[in-house]
């Protein structure tokens, strides 16, 4: 027999002044079940819980329904207080009679009903309900972070300097990402290796964290807390224990023009290489795909003369396995392609500006690399066709970034920047040379960003056209570029030396692929989807993972930077205890009716479901059934409706509870 | 292969020799031309500049014609016609009331229009392997810069042939043929079109920086598949030299042309004699 | 054709956009427009530019507001239109005389009149000069094309 109390809340006047709360008191106290009714002004004040909590042991309670506001305010208060009292608080419901009922209609005598009847579907739920405890999930207290740019760095030193461990994967023979590239960053034109490889040093020299280089995830397993990723870590051809860095490797290496990707194409390395000097680790690679040892069997140079053998030509990838218990994603972007292959047939290059043909037309990336002073012409900027210093050089914004034509419709958000930036390095190097930038709108929102862009024209003397730049053609080792000033309303053409293309920010090539293994959602761009593009940007919808940088958007340095020690104090706080809560509204399979039809495996859309067995104690099998994963369960409800033997419920809303409610309707 | 045959005006007109070229050359290739029967003008830019539902229904009567006639495939050797007819296709395809009304309008029911073919897709229908090997005289002293005009390859939504920017089709056929196609900057860039008479000046400017660049990247003749570039290019070249002050002696020849002389075709036969300019120096 | 118009497509366009049609239908620059359409295919908004231009062409004509500057463009497109009109298929000869002789009606320039009177013996010599144009047999059935279309306004 049932001993319910039932509590309404007068909320001040929000349920008062439309709802007869006196009257619906009265009613429900007549409700089958119903140890006593009272009401009170506000129900989630320390009063009003007093008196739950005192109703509960002196009544002997055995459910509450709290007739007030929406549980999204106040079920964990009341739940907190039923505990307290020692109440098993997924015994307490509540009834929504404010923003159902109160908040929505006028007619007091109409809406007084209509809250009595909310009441009434409430009782005759928790009449059926369970007392229910928490899941308590077990944590593997130690991160993986992929990608080891300036994002995946900056997460797993804060994750680190927390005390977990990390493992730290990362797809290039170096970590670093695309800011070790860099020449100097805006806006304070800090050299960026300089303020870089301190990082990346530390996270290489970390106690607590484990680097994975030149390796890819390979699959991922698992639940938050409780993940197993393997990891494959390609074959490098040199054992980076016993090498010691000295560089007489790739001295020898007879093939020295292959070009480099980490100069984009502006400079050459052999095929046994530093990926820069300043790599961490500090080891060489070899390119299977160009080195006639592999390919041919020839050669060979590099592992006679390598003093500690550390060359060994008979590698092979290797997979790793590591459990971890939170996953930060960090895999960056890349630039759209200028040239006229692309990845996808949304997308098509510009042929208006050469399809890549002309040798002096480059990207930003590609220009940062000749203007760095460790790069591929050690901070002479000569230009790729012929070497000379260009004289005047054009830069020009927004080249498949809002350009819904030719596929990417959303802006990249740093090229306003750093096209500023291009042109201020430019003019620091050849001081007579003219720097012009053809643009649409400057987007510098950041902390001194506007400033810097107006230095950039006022002192650098940088010139600014509003308009595109509709054709480049190539004329006696001039680039011819039409554009216009539609400021002034008349077509430019300059006569150019080389041209920067500002091409569009886009996620790293393989993303869809890694999202897939992680579950993890991603737009029509490859970006990863963020749980709340407000509230919620480093999570995901997958419990465990989190993303940071420029994988989840366009973004510069310091917003990378600060995603990413966001993500890394959301690891903190899942690691914080050894074992996960997790509310226990969630499925739940009868294994003895269960027909193990597997409907529900497939239908999951979080793939809670497991197939298990059912084996005797002499191993024996006596049955296969369906079984939650206590762990990813969202509690969706999806198994519950495909279930033909009614196998699957959900605790805390079972079939039971809820058909009550319907036929106290009736 | 046999071919519907939309001329135009052009071809019937002050371009006749640009017909008289296709026939011979397309003839030696076996392929037959089915003339549409009393076609009409295309309305050209008079129509899509004046009156847009005109510059539909003109080409709609005549893609009704071909219908009528049991033809699949409509050759269209003016790209200008060849962009009105599908534009024209494309606009009742996405707007069925149009295409009613059309139909009415034009007095023939216009469903089902037939495929349009510019000249370089008739090569590539023929084959570039087969068109390989049936030439006979391979045009070894040409250097052509290969001149696309506008309304080959744009709007490229609309003529959805080559690519807008760096074309590449007429270059294969054109090498196909043994010639040797220069790399230049103003395959695409309009030469005046149809101001010719009512602002040579624009023709004058335009045709002559196409001339300048051909020349600079060392041509030794353009090829064209527009009869209105042919005009512009080959009948005015003199004057256009004399604006720039200059001479230029650029051959202009139609695609059918080269395809002509390395089958083995004379001059005559194909109406190369009745070019402005002859020869190059 | 930038250079030379008075106010350039992308004024024409903001002027469209702010509703300011009259002052656009008045420049030159939509008679200069030679309709190479590369304004459209460069579009990043896929904006078809040259369909505005067409509009602002159209429209001009219609209201008898096109630029006095460019009347003989003006005057060229609509002999053009009134020559298929009468006889289904271009006839150069009529047309050429039409144009020039509206033309020197309107602006008296004589040099303009016999501007490329030298051509017509070269054309002879050619074999392209036909002195009886080409008609489409079926003239009734273009006027008619005509009449529906200039009477109904299109859409």
């Amino acid at each position: 027999m049932s001993r319910i109390g039932v509590f309404i809340c007068w909320c001040g006047e929000n349920i008062a002044r439309t709802v007869d709360v006196a009257k619906v008191t009265e009613t429900c106290a007549g409700l089958p079940g119903v140890r006593c009714s009272m009401n009170y002004k506000y129900m989630c004040s320390d009063p009003g819980q007093a008196m739950i909590r005192e109703k509960i042991a002196s009544e002997k309670l055995d459910g509450v329904v709290v007739a007030s506001c929406s549980p999204h305010m106040h079920l964990k208060t009341f739940r907190r207080a039923a505990a307290s009292a020692g109440l098993n608080p997924y015994l307490l419901e509540m009834a929504n009679i404010r923003e159902q009922c109160s908040w929505v209609h006028h007619d007091m005598g109409q809406a007084t009903a209509k809250a009595a009847e909310i009441v009434k579907l409430s009782v005759a739920k928790v009449r059926y309900n369970h007392a229910l405890d928490p899941i308590r999930v077990p944590v593997t207290r130690r991160a993986l972070v992929i990608g080891g740019g300036v994002a995946g760095i900056q997460a797993a030193l804060d994750i680190a300097d927390s005390g977990y461990e990390v493992v730290l994967v990362e797809r290039e023979p170096s970590i670093g990402g695309k800011m070790a590239g860099l020449s100097e960053t805006f806006p304070t034109l800090d050299c960026s290796q300089c303020i870089l490889t301190p990082r990346m040093v530390e996270a290489g020299q970390h106690p607590r964290i484990k680097l994975h280089t030149f390796s890819e995830v390979e699959a991922v397993e698992g639940f938050i807390g409780n993940f197993e990723v393997t990891i494959r870590n390609k074959a490098r051809y040199v054992d980076i224990a016993k090498c010691t860095g000295c560089g007489e490797c790739q001295k020898v290496c007879p093939l020295k023009r292959n070009p480099s990707e980490f100069d984009f194409g502006m400079g050459m390395r052999p095929a046994i290489y530093m990926p820069f000097p300043q790599a961490v680790p500090a080891r060489p690679v070899v390119d299977k795909k160009t080195c006639a040892k592999i390919i041919r069997n020839g050669c060979g140079l590099c592992e006679r003369k390598c003093a500690p053998g550390a060359i060994n030509f008979k590698d092979q990838d290797r997979l790793v396995k590591e459990k971890v218990g939170a996953i930060v994603v960090a895999t960056g972007y890349k630039l759209y392609d200028i040239g006229r292959e692309q990845s996808s047939a949304k997308l098509s290059g510009y042929g208006e500006y050469g399809y890549g043909k002309y040798k002096d037309v480059i990207d930003a990336l590609q220009f940062e690399r000749l203007i760095s002073a460790s790069g591929p012409t050690n901070g002479e900027l000569k230009r790729p066709s012929d070497g000379k210093i260009p004289q005047k050089v054009v830069f020009i914004s927004c080249v498949g970034s809002r350009d819904n034509a030719k596929g990417l419709p959303y802006c990249s958000k740093i090229c306003c920047m750093y096209t500023a930036k291009h042109t201020m390095l430019y003019k620091h190097k050849v001081h007579s040379g003219e720097a012009h930038v053809f643009y649409m709108d400057i987007r510098s929102g950041g902390k001194g960003y506007d400033e810097f862009v107006r230095r950039a024209i006022e002192q650098d003397g940088a010139k600014y056209y509003r308009g595109r730049v509709s054709k480049i053609t190539e004329s006696n080792g001039k680039l011819i570029v039409r554009g216009a000033d539609t400021l002034a309303g008349i077509p430019v053409t300059i006569e150019a030396d080389m041209v920067v293309l500002a091409a569009a920010m886009r996620p790293a090539t393989g993303i869809e692929e890694l999202a897939q293994k992680l579950n993890v959602g991603y737009d029509e761009f490859g970006f990863l989807l963020e749980s709340h593009p407000k509230l919620r940007p480093v999570e995901t919808n997958t419990a465990g993972v989190l993303i940071c940088g420029a994988c989840q958007a366009p973004k510069d340095i310091p917003e990378a930077v600060a995603q990413a020690s966001a993500a890394a104090s959301k690891v903190a706080v899942t690691f914080a205890a050894s074992e996960l809560t997790r509310e226990p509204e969630i499925a739940r399979i009868n294994e003895q009716t269960c027909a193990a039809c597997f409907a529900c495996v497939r239908t999951c859309p979080y793939h809670a479901v497991e197939r298990a067995e059912i084996r005797a104690r002499n191993g024996t099998l006596i049955k296969h059934t369906a079984r939650v994963n206590q762990g990813l369960c969202m509690g969706c409800g999806t198994c519950v409706s495909v279930c033909p033997s009614k196998s699957a419920d959900i605790e805390g809303f079972t079939e039971e509870e809820i058909y009550s409610m319907v036929e106290a309707l009736a | 292969m046999k071919l519907g045959y939309y001329p135009g005006c052009a071809l019937h007109g002050s371009s006749n020799d640009y017909e008289q070229s296709l026939r011979a050359a397309l003839g030696a290739l076996d392929v037959t031309l089915a003339e549409i029967e009393d076609w009409i003008c295309c309305g050209a830019t008079s129509a899509h500049s004046l009156n847009h539902e005109l510059a539909i229904a003109l080409p709609a009567r005549n893609l009704a014609l071909a219908r009528r006639q049991g033809q699949a495939e409509l050759f269209a050797p003016c790209p200008m016609c060849s962009m009105q007819l599908l534009k024209a296709t494309h606009a009742m395809e996405a707007d069925p009331q149009l295409k009613a009304r059309m139909s009415a309008t034009v007095e023939a029911e216009v469903d089902g229009g037939a495929r349009v073919l510019n000249l370089i897709q008739v090569f590539e229908r023929i084959g570039l392997d087969k068109l390989k090997a049936a030439v006979k005289a391979p045009l070894k002293d040409l250097k052509p810069a290969c001149y696309y005009g506008c309304l080959l390859v744009r709007p490229p939504l609309v003529v959805e042939f080559d690519d807008a920017e760096q074309p590449r089709s007429m270059e294969a056929v054109v090498a196909a043929l043994g010639a040797k196609p220069v790399d230049w900057n103003y395959k695409t860039e309009c030469c005046g079109a149809g101001m010719t008479m009512a602002n040579t000046q624009t023709v004058l400017e335009l045709s002559n920086r196409i001339l300048a660049d051909a020349k600079a990247h060392g041509a030794n003749c353009l090829v064209v598949a527009c009869p209105m570039c042919h005009v512009n290019l080959d009948m005015k070249q003199t004057d256009i030299g004399s604006y720039a002050g200059t001479e230029y002696h650029l051959p202009v020849y139609y695609l059918s042309d080269l395809a002509g002389m390395a089958l083995g075709l004379s001059a005559a036969d194909l109406g190369i004699d009745r070019h402005f300019v002859v020869e190059a120096r | 054709m930038a250079e030379r118009m008075d106010a350039p497509p992308t004024k024409l366009m903001r002027l469209a956009q702010l509703g300011h049609v009259d002052e656009a239908l008045r420049a030159e620059s939509i008679w200069l427009c030679v309709g190479c359409q590369t304004c459209s295919t460069r579009c990043p908004k896929s904006v078809d530019c040259a369909a505005v231009m067409d509009a602002l062409r159209q429209l001009a004509f219609e209201r008898g507001e096109a630029s006095p500057a460019q009347r003989r463009t003006v005057i060229f497109q609509k002999a053009f239109l009134d020559n298929i009109r009468r006889n289904g298929r271009l006839n150069e000869i009529e047309l050429i005389a039409l144009f020039k002789g509206e033309a020197f009606l309107r602006d008296r320039n004589i040099p303009a009149l016999f501007q490329d009177a030298t051509l017509a013996p070269q054309l002879q010599k050619r074999r392209k000069f036909h002195l009886i144009g080409e008609k489409a047999r079926d003239r009734g059935v273009v006027a008619r094309i005509f009449e529906r279309v200039l009477k109904g306004g299109g859409q």
